[in-house]
């Protein structure tokens, strides 16, 4: 199923967002002037964006510690979750959570997770409840090659396949769990080849191409929506950072992300935009402009939301 | 003896632990060429090798698992978690498995596995990455825990745990890793299970864990400077649990506070304290005071961590509303 003109565009507009206030948070953070850890997403942004654009409100996704990216596609106010990485009281979760804790359960994000392999049981649940209430809405499980070696992972893959629940596993291989690489953590290559033990189909994927990302995903959420059970997804990806901002990378080698940075998912997809006429190049300059402006008014908005009261410490510890 | 590191100190103890007994090994996420999480075992693979210094998947269940029917079998495993918060991953291998063997077998096996872990706030790494957990694992029958808080203790008791038969959970607190102190190089134990008094004092026992001790100490200047004298009781270890000397201090000064950083309710000082009023209790003249976390998870945001965090003017509080 490709998309239309109109999603094309706005793919096209999720990848820059993505890619800017990554960028912007990549400075930030060297400066000094973000507490805690953060996980960039830059070089997959055409995983997220090509997974979650079609998706509706009703339409659930779990994230990872590297969320940013996922929660950006899934509609995610780029001012709110600026100032949640900034700590500040105007943020997503009110400063309490930061980069790796943030949610907008309107928008159907369950939330990042500071839990490798966290995400699939919470994914069953929503599928289950989907399934429960007898609506068409599907989740989407994002997680990691390193992830995927959870048993929380593979007890999800079972379940959601034995259950037949609308759950779209998409698997991000950038081919490291921090300085793990995969061919040390299992024996297959590829990880799409797990679905077949649970039943389930499971396909490989160039995960820096944001349209092949997009019809893979697309049509295991048709199958989910039918109520004909989940399926893998196996995005094959690379990321440009270290595992956190502050990782010196001795574990990869300077040609691998070359390689990598040579493949970036956005000229790739402009060059598409740009033949098949959906834009032309002063539109994308055009966008991209519009998008860094929006990212800057994110960072000035963080930077003018006051910092939370101690008094606000024991608020929302239950209901 | 010279001026090491808790990091450092750690890290020695596991190379001459390696280097004497064939048998140790470590086994645990980013571990080898990486050096760990926080770097305690960084030079080690190049010393030992892949074979003894293992990389596993992102599986922490299998890590504590491995630990365990590995010891159950005659190695000695040193496993590390990079963060307390991921035992849940993996609690059955450790309280279920671990933990019981020997007794469920009547005494059959022996588990002799040490199972470290950094625990603990400060770093602004939120509510998943920063917990303080020591009072899940002492309330577990069949572990010993451990939570040092100088580079000595570090080294004798992380020695110690590797020597030990049982299942040690060995809590390391992030911010303690860049802390120095006077380490010896040669090989020494530290008892587990015997506590150390870091300071001493008259008029109130103060017991404090881990990063704690450190804040209570900073407290005890501040009283003294008021004129009132303050013993720092540090047990270092929480099971077992060194009551004499936690006794013997305060039949000598006659009022207690306990400091942690763990969540106060059904904290480890809950398990002191009820330890000195079933214990102590004609011996002391005020009620007892905890100085702990507040009742809450972890929040991200700085301002709230350090309002989350227990502080020296706290536990200055605490002593002055009994002293
Ligand atoms: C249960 C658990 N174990 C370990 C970690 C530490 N950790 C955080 S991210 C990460 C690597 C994850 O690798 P992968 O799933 O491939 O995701 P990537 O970082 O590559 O996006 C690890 C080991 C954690 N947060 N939670
Ligand atoms: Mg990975």
């Amino acid at each position: 199923m490709s998309p239309d003109k109109k999603m094309m565009v706005s793919m096209y507009e999720t990848m820059n967002r993505i890619r800017l206030f990554e960028t912007k948070l990549q400075e930030f953070f060297a400066a000094g002037r973000i507490p805690g850890f953060v996980h960039l997403y830059l070089g997959e942004e055409a995983v997220a964006t090509g997974a979650c654009a079609g998706l509706t409100n009703q339409d659930k996704i779990t994230s990872t510690h590297r969320g940013h990216g996922h929660l950006l596609a899934k509609g995610g106010d780029l001012k709110l979750m600026m100032a949640e990485i900034f700590g500040r009281k105007d943020g997503y979760c009110k400063g309490k959570g930061g980069s790796m804790h943030i949610a907008d359960f309107d928008l159907g994000i369950l939330g990042a997770n500071g839990i490798v392999g966290g995400g699939g049981p919470l994914a069953l649940g929503a599928a289950l409840a989907n399934k429960y209430e007898k609506t068409d809405a599907v989740v989407i499980c994002f997680f990691g090659d390193g992830a995927s070696n959870q048993g929380t992972t593979q007890e999800s893959l079972n379940m959601a396949s034995a259950w037949k629940l609308p759950l779209v596993f998409v698997n991000e291989n950038n081919g490291y769990g921090i300085s793990c690489p995969q061919c040390k953590s299992m024996a297959v290559t590829d990880i799409a080849d797990r679905a077949a033990a649970y039943d389930m189909p499971g396909v490989v994927v160039d995960g820096n191409d944001v349209l092949a990302v997009h019809e893979a995903v697309s049509e295991a959420v048709k199958r989910a929506r039918k109520g004909e059970g989940p399926s893998l997804v196996e995005c094959k990806t690379y990321r440009w950072r270290g595992h956190f901002e502050g990782d010196a990378c001795t574990y990869r080698c300077d040609e691998e992300l070359k390689e990598w940075m040579a493949k970036d998912p956005i000229p790739r997809f402009e060059e598409k935009l740009v033949e098949s006429g959906v834009l032309k190049k002063k539109d994308l300059k055009e966008i991209k402009a519009r998008i860094e402006k929006e990212v800057g008014e994110a960072v000035e908005f963080a930077e003018q939301s006051p910092l939370p009261e101690a008094s606000a410490l024991m608020d929302d510890v239950y209901a | 003896m010279s001026k090491k590191t808790y990091l450092q100190a750690l890290n020695e103890a596991l190379r001459q632990e390696m280097e004497r007994d064939e048998k140790v090994f470590i086994i645990g996420e980013d571990v080898g060429q990486f050096g760990g999480c926080f770097g305690v075992t960084q030079g080690l693979f190049d010393t030992f090798g892949e074979g003894r210094v293992m990389d596993t998947p992102i599986t922490e269940s299998a890590i504590v698992g491995t630990a365990a029917g590995a010891a159950a079998s005659g190695l000695r495993p040193v496993a590390e978690l990079m963060f307390v918060d991921f035992i849940g991953v993996s609690m059955d291998q450790l309280f279920n498995q671990a933990a019981k063997m020997r007794f469920m077998f009547g005494g059959k096996a022996t588990v002799p596995m040490t199972l470290r872990m950094p625990q603990g706030a400060g770093i602004g790494a939120a509510a998943q990455h920063s917990q303080s957990l020591e009072a899940w694992f002492m309330h577990v029958p069949g572990l010993k825990v451990a939570i040092p808080s100088t580079p000595y203790d570090a080294k004798g008791m992380l020695i110690s745990a590797i020597r030990d038969e049982n299942p040690v959970v060995f809590l390391e607190h992030k911010l303690l890793y860049g802390v120095d102190g006077d380490v010896p190089d040669e090989s020494y134990t530290v008892e587990l299970g015997k506590a150390d008094i870091k300071r001493e004092g008259t008029d109130v026992t103060i017991v404090a864990t881990s990063l704690m001790v450190h804040t209570a100490l900073a407290a005890a200047e501040k009283l003294q400077a008021d004129g009132i004298s303050a013993e720092v009781v540090d047990p270092r270890c929480l099971q077992p649990l060194d009551k004499e000397t936690i006794l013997g201090s305060v039949k000598k000064t006659n009022a207690l506070v306990v400091a942690h950083e763990a969540v106060g309710f059904a904290g480890p000082g809950a398990e002191i304290a009820a330890m000195v009023a079933e214990e102590a209790l004609d011996y002391l003249d005020a009620p007892i005071k905890r100085v702990a976390a507040p009742f809450c998870p972890v929040p991200f945001s700085p301002p709230l961590e350090q309002a989350y965090i227990p502080n020296e003017d706290d536990i200055v509080a605490a002593v002055k509303s009994i002293r």
